[in-house]
């Protein structure tokens, strides 16, 4: 058996369906082994696309996303995906060709380094020095991306291993890394202190944030949420771990989250962070947070906690466990009657502090806010939806309402360019939900050369583009910091969306005004084919 | 504060690489950092050398063991451990000053270990602080060059006996 047919073998072993990736030389005989098998092959236009593909697929699956790609260029090209997965915590194996072995370090054509370049980048990576090693490397992969914190594993695979002769093949049945133990039960005591002060809280809140979806601990946490009376906040990675209609759950916190959120995080006495890293977006001020009350820090990973600011009890381990733990004990003496007032006090902040909308003049242009409600309510209750990044991502946020379903984004990185790549993989995972991916114009000309991919693959997938002619996000802080100096923010020239559609085959709608809006919507709801939507929205509209 | 981090590594190749990396990349000091072999063969030991506040020490430690070629990071303070530094130091001497060097030695217990007409190579394996001491009492004679090797350190036999 060839390495290259090894590879092949371990995918299988692992049960892999699908491969994103880009051929070239130097990866070439592992694609001729993987043509042979049945595992779905899926040629994308640029490599980082590739990563953003497997992300999309791992995100719903909930199994590692695989990407292929060939050396030099073909590596380098995939680092942005790698580094978007990196820092939302997603996992992958991303396999890169490498020129042969003898070679590596001269300079030859197509070289990279790229287990160099990609270092900070990935949770791991090798460099295949031998064949032989190959069923180990790829099992240890495979473990590390998805356990403890989940993310990227690179494995870079010389071209001449790839040909190289292995014996025997054997995959080993249990991997033995004396570095690699990460903590999955949450520690007793720990847990014992957390219930302890929960009991005792008068006015609580849970801040979930994406660990709680790669934990797999949705159900978890919205029993918690119920049994207790405990209101809910999220990240942005945190969206749909509540369903956006269950009254305990206020929404997004943070500069971009609702004011009632916030306010509720901050006038809380007790705060359980639950897979969040209390980053920059979603807290202004971490040192603050903990002046006036008690913070739980629950992460898988230990060095998430006391990075951004001190817990009072810290709590290492998977949140899926933890909170199944949590949730046996049983002291909840009339708390529904304790947290009566939290709650309606925060009712009342919910209801007193609505934000204004700039007005817009909706026979010109859609209301983006309007235009997002309605979609998510159309919307099948398990749908997939995703954000792509700038003003798009923060209405996003802000209006579409999740039920059962999922929704997407670059939160950590915040990659322009995510949500068609994302949606593709996403798709692929869940055949039969909807799939529908938001973005501006910028982000759209970052990755609109995908929609050949989707024609290629049949995948059916609803792309909205809000147009403007400008890079929205940019515009608006130029708008509120630079005294409206508008520069590097215009889309000049921007290319007839219709016309685009029509060169790939894909069926077009658009909408200029509130009216065009809802047949859009209605359209869009029932068509059985990508779709190409473009909805006009005003230049000069702010994301809130 | 400073902190010294006894780190056994996975004795591969790039290893120094990545944890160097992630303290230029972190933006963690390192005074200094030294790596050799340990007893078994495939394990390493870099004795790393930082300073910061409390929260950077932890983080430091914690960013440490998340590498997954760290085996086990020991953090301590220079107090509860043995710490040595080796320096070579070349100095150019002539007939007035040839005592008062062979003098200072003595007091500092480092030896001459090699020597020329005009230079005279001295060795000295003692505490960083007392390096630091001897380095400066030479200064004031003329020094050409100097290879430190960095802090070496191991916790007090009673330390590990806890």
């Amino acid at each position: 058996m060839k390495g290259s047919q090894a590879i092949v073998k371990c995918l299988q072993e692992e049960k892999v369906e699908v491969v994103y990736g880009y051929s070239g030389v130097a990866i070439a005989p592992f694609y001729d082994s993987l043509g042979e098998t049945d595992i779905q092959q899926i040629l994308v236009r640029t490599e980082q696309n590739a990563a953003h593909c497997a992300s999309g697929y791992a995100r719903i699956s909930g199994k590692v996303g695989v990407c292929a790609v060939t050396s030099g260029p073909g590596a380098t090209n995939l680092i942005t995906g790698i580094a978007t997965a990196y820092a939302d915590s997603i996992p992958l194996v991303c396999i890169t060709g490498q020129v042969n072995s003898e070679l590596i370090g001269s300079d030859v054509f197509q070289e990279a380094d790229i287990t160099g370049a990609a270092e900070s980048f990935v949770k791991y990576s090798y460099l295949i020095r031998d064949a032989a090693d190959i069923p180990r490397i790829f099992k240890e992969a495979f473990h590390i991306a998805n356990t403890g914190r989940k993310g990227p594993v690179l494995i870079d695979i010389p071209i001449d291993i790839q040909q190289q002769e292995i014996g025997k093949f054997v995959y080993p049945e249990k991997v033995n890394m004396r570095t690699y133990k990460p903590t999955v039960e949450g520690n007793a005591v720990q847990i014992k202190k957390v219930v302890k002060e929960v009991a005792r809280a008068k006015r609580p809140i849970i801040c979930v944030g994406g660990g709680v979806h790669l934990s797999g601990a949705v159900e978890e946490i919205r029993k918690f949420s119920k049994d207790n009376q405990i209101p809910v906040v999220s990240t942005m990675m945190g969206i749909g771990v509540m369903n956006s209609f269950d009254p305990l759950y206020f929404g997004m916190v943070g500069n971009n989250g609702r004011p009632y959120a916030n306010r509720a995080l901050n006038e809380s006495d007790l705060l359980l962070m639950v897979g969040a890293r209390v980053a920059d977006r979603a807290v202004n001020r971490p040192d603050l947070i903990t002046e006036n009350k008690i913070l739980i820090h629950i992460d898988v990973d230990p060095a998430e906690i006391g990075k951004n600011v001190g817990p009072t009890i810290p709590l290492v381990g998977d949140i899926s466990h933890i909170f199944k733990k949590i949730n046996e004990f049983e002291d909840k003496e009339d708390l529904i009657h304790k947290r009566k007032d939290w709650i309606d006090t925060l009712n009342s902040y919910r209801l007193s502090m609505q934000e204004d909308r700039p007005k817009i003049d909706t026979d010109k242009y859609v209301d983006p806010m309007k235009f997002i409600n309605k979609l998510s309510i159309k919307l099948p209750e398990d749908a997939i939806y995703i954000a792509d990044v700038g003003q798009n991502q923060i209405w996003s946020c802000r209006w579409h309402l999740v039920k059962q379903g999922r929704f997407l984004t670059s939160g950590g990185m915040g990659t322009m360019g995510y949500s068609i790549p994302a949606a593709l993989g996403a798709k692929y995972a869940a055949p039969d939900k909807k799939v529908i991916a938001v973005m501006g114009d910028g982000a759209f000309q970052m990755s609109m050369m995908e929609l050949s991919t989707l024609k290629q693959y049949r995948i059916k997938v609803g792309l909205i583009v809000f147009s403007n002619n400008y890079l929205g996000m940019v515009r608006e802080y130029q708008h509120y910091s630079l005294q409206d100096r508008y520069n590097m923010v215009k889309l000049h020239e921007t290319p007839h969306l219709d016309k685009i559609a029509e060169a790939y085959d894909m069926k077009y709608l658009r909408a200029s005004t509130q009216n065009e809006a809802e047949k859009l919507i209605n359209d869009l709801m029932s068509a059985d084919e990508s779709v190409l939507c473009e909805v006009v929205v005003d230049p000069m509209d702010l994301s809130k | 504060m400073k902190r010294i981090y006894s780190v056994l590594v996975e004795n591969h190749a790039g290893v120094l690489s990545k944890v160097a990396g992630l303290f230029a990349r972190r933006n963690f000091n390192i005074d200094s950092l030294v790596v050799g072999e340990t007893n078994s063969r495939d394990v390493s030991c870099m004795t790393i050398v930082s300073s910061g506040d409390e929260r950077t020490i932890e983080q430091i430690e914690k960013q440490l063991n998340k590498k997954l070629d760290v085996i086990k990071v020991k953090t301590f303070k220079e107090s509860m451990s043995i710490c040595r530094e080796l320096t070579l130091i070349k100095v150019r001497y002539n007939k007035e000053n040839r005592r008062d060097i062979m003098e200072n030695c003595d007091i500092m217990k480092a030896q001459i270990v090699d020597m020329s007409k005009n230079l005279m190579m001295i060795q000295i394996c003692d505490t960083p602080e007392r390096v630091e001491v001897f380095i400066e009492m030479l200064r004031t004679i003329s020094i050409v060059e100097i290879a430190r090797t960095g802090t070496v350190a191991l916790t007090k036999c009673r330390e590990s006996e806890k």
